[in-house]
């Protein structure tokens, strides 16, 4: 049987205020354990919640981003359970009136088609604090710094059918607010995490089938590699005439393995109601033109902007416009190169190999927009071949220098073109091969060009690569030709 | 209410409820529950809930950090704490 | 001296009849003599009391004193102090010294008023005896056989004795006036959102209101003048510009029209009470208002909708009582859920308990609507009574309580017959508004109370016209027997 996958996502966005929804504790990301949380994070009895204003202008933002409707009033809930990471016993969250309304995410696939995804809404919530399982004599310790951070939750429609829609969905979101600048988007720092609605059902079918939520997946490979184990096993279940189960899924991306979270599968019953301590939050009409009429630049537009100004093709545009840290590297480096060609080959080949490789994202990369300049810079000016260009990157992505000229410099690295030095290798190569010298003053003319590439070749080595192509052609040419 | 109820409203509240306890707890919220019932005789139709006396909207705040670390004078409150953290019988997820 | 209102008290201060030191050593005595009889503070606080008696002194002797410098009064153990230990009437909080403040203990503290120590009180409010604390029943001074009233039972019993110049306290559901009522006090409860809600321990939270108990409505005027403040540390706090609540007290009652609420002289109500307020508000036409018969057609439901929404709100706010970052953790849990159950099972007693299960009961899962949202919509239209009601008079009067403080134990096991003894209270706090209670005769030897309520914001006119009751009535000045 042919079998479709269809997935919906909740995406956890981490905002990028500076203190918390409710309370004046920093936010900040690494401190030490429960020094960022205060009286009303800890829920000390007595403490009392007041909302930022921030998390609203940012979750505004990401509405008008979405061409969303933005609920002029909206109300926060309590969404009751008992879990030692939840100070209060309850979470501050919005069910009946969330902020933002239904709105839409368009995402580009690899063969070239358009797909709009569906928002559901978007909703802010506060975080939860973290349980650390590193053993305490046998107990588990509780760390609330992150306690109260703001969140919007993104709940789309179940609009994906397979998993590369869902990442691509996934790297339009991030790339969507970070450009907004409401998230500093670093995965690995949980600053967005997805909740992956799965199901399958036989091609043409209408009925959805029976589906589970693999929670907390904090990167686009795991959740690829989360969404494509999931399917298997729900089809491998379907097929062996079982039937899927709807449940909560933990997916663990170093061991390659999910497992069902029996513990959230007891009967849980959340008993939301209206949060006493929170009046409804009215947002008029005047504050959200106030907000749009300050949005940032956001990948669609920034998309046309390099098109024009750079003469990106479409492909390039996409990547180097689809996210905030990566356009911001490539106009850096496009003002420092003016080579809008080099700067994007540069940064879609090399760069992002390199960071691939390491699972680094452009805005922790080793070598920097001015680093990289100075390597195009140097390449372009001749001081280097393209080659050695490649050995100067990995000099100053290891560290070992502090620029392209330094890395040059001391290793020596200087493209040979003083014709003096080069004719004196070619000299030297004629001389050491009269084999190839008959050969090429015996063979047809039109064939001698090509035949030239062998003496290149061995000036090279012997340059270390260092000698510049061009004009060894030029000299070998003429020296070549003296003796026909 | 039976006391297979109660059981459950204790379980999501987490308070223990001991067996020789139960018939007394049971007897005592199903009093309450008489007393609330009144409410089910009363037409309400299209008004709306009044989840609170104001009648006024949430004010925000500015977003600065104003909180201190006090992590030494809070976890003197703690029961058990140990490197910083909080600490409690194993999670398990 | 202790038979001195704080009026007077603050005018012999000043001209040096007495010191701060020597008035608070004075009631420290009394404390130690008679408290351990009526059992009306659970901490007493000699040697913070000396010292902030001292400080007062001095400013008094600087001439930079305001109104209540030096004046010994007494909070609630429900209203956080730093460093003092802060119970709420619950083993839960047993041990638990609060780290910060409450901003209405700030407020007292910014006014030089010296705190005698931390007030009695049913547990988590809960209760309208006293007899729910896990600190023990208070005794009401008029006879000792009978409970003070509660929940603020420790802050009547402690003013009614004597023991302290006046007490903070608070209302959810009556517990300031029926109090009041019981141990022939003034007692009043600000409109909702008048005074700070941070750091008084949440019961109900869209219910609960601080305010004062004192023997005099004049000395009720000059405690709420340092109560109410704006504070951005409470959502819920309203701003709104302050009222010296002394300046009104002189006006004249007549040109104002009472309205006597027919339901709240119905069955249930002692008929020697009745008497009594009926010949209270006789009293108040003779000085010239004009008295009104009223509907509040839904006040027999009041009694319903409050059973539903406090405990809903209270088994959230009591979730955070865990076990985990304060209060009491039970010995040995065996695992987490252990923990929660034993810990909340042996930190809270059975009313509190009770109104947890009820509130979880009133949320969950195919009952919220039925009672949560119903009780919420009885809610506003109780609310619409008293909307009407005051188109048309500018304050209601009637009964505080049915009957007379009744003996320990006498409302036996069922809770709804304790829960009854708040009925001309409660609709008050569902509609958010002002209400006060003052002593209006004596029946069986002991005091009953007159309540007034009025629109929002009313709070200067309650005073008013408890003080112009005040000045051509005595039942003030009564006082237990047996008191020097």
């Amino acid at each position: 049987m042919e079998w479709e996958t269809v997935i919906g996502l909740e995406v956890h966005v981490q905002l990028a205020t500076k203190s918390k929804l409710f309370s004046a504790a920093s936010t900040a990301f690494g401190a030490e354990p429960n020094t960022q949380a205060c009286a009303v994070d800890l829920a000390l009895p007595g403490t009392l919640p007041v909302a930022n204003e921030q998390a609203f202008r940012y979750a505004v933002m990401f509405g008008l981003a979405i061409h969303a409707e933005i609920n002029h009033e909206s109300i926060f809930e309590r969404k009751n359970y008992f879990y030692p990471d939840l100070p209060k016993g309850y979470q501050t969250t919005q069910l009946a009136k969330p902020i933002v309304g239904a709105g839409e995410v368009e995402i580009s696939l690899s063969d070239g088609s358009e797909k709009r995804v569906r928002i559901h809404h978007a909703h802010i919530e506060e975080d939860a604090g973290k349980s650390l399982h590193e053993d305490f004599h046998g107990m588990s310790g509780i760390d609330l710094n992150r306690a109260g951070t703001p969140l919007i939750e993104v709940v789309t429609e179940p609009d994906m059918r397979s998993p590369e829609e869902a990442v691509a969905f996934a790297k339009k979101l991030h790339g969507l607010v970070t450009s907004l600048g409401i998230c500093d988007g670093e995965m690995s720092q949980g600053s967005m995490r997805f909740d992956v609605n799965i199901s399958v059902r036989p091609v043409g079918e209408a009925e959805f089938g029976t589906r589970t939520e693999t929670k907390n997946l904090n990167s686009f490979k795991f959740m690829e590699e989360a969404i494509v184990l999931e399917v298997e096993r729900q089809i491998d279940v379907i097929e062996s005439g079982g039937r899927v189960i709807q449940e909560t899924r933990l997916y663990d991306g170093d061991r390659k393995v999910a497992r069902s979270m029996r513990s959230k599968e007891e009967a849980n019953d959340y008993r939301y109601f209206p949060c006493p301590d929170l009046l409804p939050v009215v947002i008029d009409e005047a504050y959200v033109e106030a907000v749009r009429s300050t949005m940032p630049e956001l990948p669609e537009a920034r998309r046309e902007r390099f098109l024009a100004d750079y003469g990106l093709n479409d492909y390039d545009a996409g990547i180097l416009a689809g996210d905030l840290a990566t356009s911001h590297y490539f106009e850096a480096l496009c003002k420092l190169t003016e080579d809008a060609k080099q700067s994007a080959n540069w940064i879609m080949g090399e760069l992002s190999a390199r960071l691939n490789s390491e699972e680094k994202t452009i805005a922790h990369s080793p070598v920097t927009a001015e680093q990289l300049a100075g390597v195009i810079i140097r390449t372009k000016d001749g001081t280097i071949s393209s080659k050695i260009a490649k050995q100067v990157f990995e000099a100053l992505w290891l560290g070992e220098g502090d620029s392209a000229d330094a890395v040059i410099e001391a290793k020596g690295l200087k493209q040979v073109s003083d014709s003096g030095a080069l004719e004196k290798m070619a000299d030297e190569v004629i001389a050491a091969s009269p084999k190839q010298v008959d050969n090429y003053k015996n063979a047809d003319p039109d064939k001698r060009p090509k035949m030239l590439g062998y003496f290149v070749g061995q000036i090279m080595k012997a340059s270390k690569g260092q000698a510049n192509p061009q004009a060894i052609n030029e000299i070998l040419l003429k020296k070549l030709n003296e003796l026909l | 209410m039976d006391p297979s109820e109660i059981h459950k409203l204790a379980e999501l509240a987490k308070i223990e409820i001991d067996d020789s306890h139960i018939s007394e707890v049971t007897a005592r919220i199903s009093d309450v529950l008489a007393l609330v019932d009144q409410l089910q005789a009363v037409d309400t139709r299209g008004v709306t809930p009044m989840a609170h006396p104001l009648d006024t909207v949430q004010r925000l705040r500015a977003d600065q950090v104003t909180e201190p670390n006090n992590r030494e004078a809070f976890q003197k409150l703690a029961p058990e704490a140990e490197a910083g953290l909080y600490l409690v019988p194993k999670v398990i997820d | 001296m202790h038979h001195l209102s704080i009026t007077e008290l603050a005018q012999g201060l000043r001209e040096k009849q007495f010191s701060s030191v020597e008035l608070t050593q004075n009631y420290l005595d009394r404390i130690q003599r008679l408290d351990g009889e009526l059992n009306s503070f659970i901490t007493v606080t000699p040697e913070a009391a000396l010292a902030q008696a001292e400080a007062a002194d001095a400013a008094l002797a600087a001439g930079s004193a305001g109104p209540l410098c030096g004046i010994p009064i007494a909070h609630k153990d429900i209203f956080c102090t730093e460093g003092i230990r802060t119970t709420c009437g619950s083993r839960m909080l047993e041990n638990f010294i609060s780290p910060y403040d409450a901003t209405i203990v700030k407020n007292y503290k910014q006014a030089g008023v010296v705190v005698l120590g931390k007030l009695n009180m049913d547990e988590f409010a809960m209760g309208s005896s006293n007899e729910t604390s896990y600190y023990g029943p208070v005794k009401n001074p008029w006879d000792h056989r009978c409970v003070p009233g509660g929940s603020s039972g420790g802050s009547a019993a402690a003013v009614a004795a004597l023991l302290t110049a006046g007490a903070t306290a608070t209302d959810t559901g009556g517990s300031i006036r029926q109090p009041a009522s019981h141990c022939g006090l003034t007692g009043i409860k600000p409109t909702y959102g008048r005074a700070s809600r941070y750091g008084m321990i949440a019961f109900a939270s869209s219910l609960d209101q601080a305010g004062v108990l004192t023997r005099t409505a004049a000395d009720a005027a000059l405690m709420m003048n340092t109560l109410i403040s704006f504070d951005p540390l409470d959502s819920t706090s309203v701003d709104a510009p302050l009222e010296d609540y002394n300046q009104s007290l002189a006006t004249p009652v007549a040109g104002t029209t009472i309205g006597v609420p027919q339901e709240y002289f119905g069955d249930g109500l002692s008929v020697e009470v009745a008497a009594k307020v009926q010949e209270a508000i006789d009293e108040y036409e003779k000085m010239g208002a004009k008295i009104k018969e009223i509907s509040l057609p839904h006040s027999n439901l009041a009694v319903p909708a409050y059973y539903v929404i406090a405990p809903a709100e209270c088994s959230a706010n009591l979730s955070r009582f865990d076990g985990v970052r304060y209060g009491h953790r039970c010995d040995n849990p065996k695992d987490l859920q252990d923990l929660y159950k034993r810990s909340r099972a042996e930190g809270f007693g059975d009313e509190v308990k009770r109104r947890i299960l009820v509130g979880t009961y009133a949320l969950s899962a195919g009952y919220f609507d039925a009672y949560y949202n119903k009780a919420q919509q009885v809610r506003r239209l109780i609310k619409q009574d008293f909307d009407e009601a005051f188109a048309e008079v500018d304050v209601i009067m009637g009964p505080t309580c049915t009957s007379p403080a009744f003996k320990f134990g006498a409302k036996g096991s069922d809770p709804v017959a304790m829960y009854l003894e708040d009925i001309y209270t409660i609709a008050t706090n569902l509609a958010g508004l002002p209400g006060l209670s003052i002593p209006c005769g004596l029946v069986d030897s002991k005091p009953v109370g007159l309540q007034l309520i009025g629109p929002a914001f009313a709070e200067a006119k309650l005073l008013n016209l408890a003080h112009q009751f005040q000045q051509v009535t005595d039942f003030h000045r009564l006082t237990a027997p047996g008191l020097d």
